[in-house]
């Protein structure tokens, strides 16, 4: 086993870990944060994207003890006191989901695609969000509800 | 995923030293791991420990110029190349190879050294029931099966392609990897440092199991010169190349002076193409030109049963490539 600490959604956090742990395993079963998803467990469809100190990563492809000494952001660390952030809002207002299970991963890339770029043309929504997939192909709207924040705040 | 020891050392020496280590523990060096996991996880890798590269203090990581060009430290993402101003002014070529590599969050996972020592996509080689020649059987599977996806330059034993996209961005350049081993240090041209699988030797570079990759360094470029990437894939985003171009070209009134081109997606290895390179140097500029070196690069082509597609792919990516690198426009 391998201590492992790191912050999470603002909190510290301390624990022994398995080296072979992977950081999606970790969040969802050690720490009871289920909000981000596992779905193709290959890298390729970014249901388990978080940010990892202030980068988007899929978190079914790194180890918790990659992740020692980082700070981490999930689904579950962006709404303050019940309020949704402008994101979580934005997929709301634009309907940018539909069965619901890529959400969490679109959000939380988008999130730091809009925060890195805040005049983000259209083009560049979906470049970013190549590593994201949407299996009921709700696309349109998920580029609408980054555009809606990205207007927000860039124009 | 099988169980491993996580180890972390403080030296270059200590873990050249763990790396060469002999007997039945088996040492595998991990940085981003968006390759190395993702082999752990179907046990085609079975490491008794993994060192994290991440943590050796004196691993280089990131992109300074330098007296002649560019030196890019082996721990470099992949999206600080793609996103980096000088690179993208002084070698265009390569942050568009970066930017269309896999996506943005394995971007930012990914280092340059893994994205140069990644272990090729081919489906028999990542199939943990098929032991293939290059994971030690005795035969490859995709000579006479499914090699929709495989080489037809530089097969056999293994005709398994190179799925990097910056390896022949950075072979067009003619860049040189610094390699650091147990007794020092050595400086390898990208074009010695890949090399066809042999039977000794199952695998796509000359690294030593006891080596690390420090730096890549990049020679500089002569003023005028242009230079591209272009990929082919069976969807428009993420996927590995079914063919790419990296194309160099430096144009002189109309006249070509000075031209580059590698193949990716087409060989065990990044394939440079010499003779059309040469056959470049003096010709005029247009698409009757063009159209006569894609058939010269493609010449010695050797299809397989299913990847005959891959030579009209190639043909029609050198011809863009040359024809976007000398528009006036």
């Amino acid at each position: 086993m391998t201590q492992v600490s790191l912050t999470v959604n603002g909190s510290p956090v301390t624990r022994e870990v398995e080296p072979r742990l992977l950081l999606v395993d970790f969040l969802r079963d050690t720490l009871g944060l289920t909000g981000t998803n596992i779905a193709c467990d290959t890298s390729q469809c970014g249901a388990c994207t978080i940010h990892m100190d202030g980068m988007a990563v899929k978190s079914c492809t790194v180890l918790a003890v990659q992740a020692d000494g980082s700070t981490l952001t999930t689904i579950e660390g962006l709404a303050t006191n019940g309020v949704l952030n402008p994101m979580q809002q934005a997929f709301w207002d634009q309907h940018g989901l539909q069965c619901g299970f890529c959400t969490p991963g679109m959000i939380m890339a988008a999130t730091k695609l809009v925060e890195n770029n805040p005049h983000i043309t259209e083009a560049e929504i979906r470049h970013g969000l190549e590593g994201n997939m949407c299996r009921c192909t709700g696309y349109q709207n998920i580029v609408n509800a980054v555009a809606q924040v990205a207007a927000g705040k860039g124009g | 995923m099988r169980p491993f020891d996580y180890v972390r050392t403080t030296t270059l020496d200590e873990t050249c030293q763990l790396l060469g280590q002999d007997g039945d523990s088996s040492v595998r060096a991990l940085a981003g791991g968006t390759d190395l996991l993702t082999l752990m996880k179907k046990e085609i890798s079975v490491p008794t420990q993994l060192i994290d590269l991440k943590r050796l203090p004196d691993l280089p990581s990131g992109i300074t110029s330098t007296a002649q060009g560019m030196t890019i430290g082996t721990l470099t993402t992949m999206t600080e190349i793609e996103t980096n101003v000088q690179l993208q002014e002084k070698y265009p070529l390569l942050a568009e190879a970066a930017a269309v590599a896999a996506t943005p969050q394995l971007r930012n996972m990914a280092t340059i050294g893994g994205n140069l020592l990644q272990r090729p996509r081919c489906w028999y080689y990542r199939n943990q029931l098929v032991n293939c020649w290059l994971k030690g059987g005795d035969e490859c599977q995709a000579q006479d099966g499914e090699n929709q996806l495989h080489a037809l330059f530089g097969g056999g034993p293994c005709y398994a392609v190179h799925p990097s996209d910056l390896a022949p961005a950075l072979l067009a350049l003619e860049a040189t990897v610094q390699l650091r081993g147990p007794g020092g240090e050595r400086m390898v041209p990208l074009a010695e440092f890949y090399a066809l699988p042999e039977e000794k030797r199952r695998q796509e570079t000359q690294l030593e199991k006891d080596e690390l990759l420090l730096n890549i360094h990049l020679p500089g470029l002569p003023a005028g010169t242009r230079s591209t990437y272009l990929k082919a894939m069976d969807r428009k985003v993420w996927a590995f190349a079914l063919v790419g171009v990296a194309a160099i070209v430096r144009l002189e009134e109309q006249k070509i002076v000075d031209a580059r081109l590698v193949l990716s997606g087409v060989a065990p290895i990044p394939w440079r193409v010499t003779a059309a390179e040469q056959a470049l140097v003096g010709a005029t500029a247009n698409e009757a030109t063009f159209a006569e070196i894609a058939e010269f690069a493609l010449a010695d082509a050797q299809s397989l049963s299913h990847n005959a597609y891959k030579i009209t792919l190639a043909k029609s990516l050198v011809r863009r490539a040359l024809t976007m690198l000398t528009d006036e426009g």
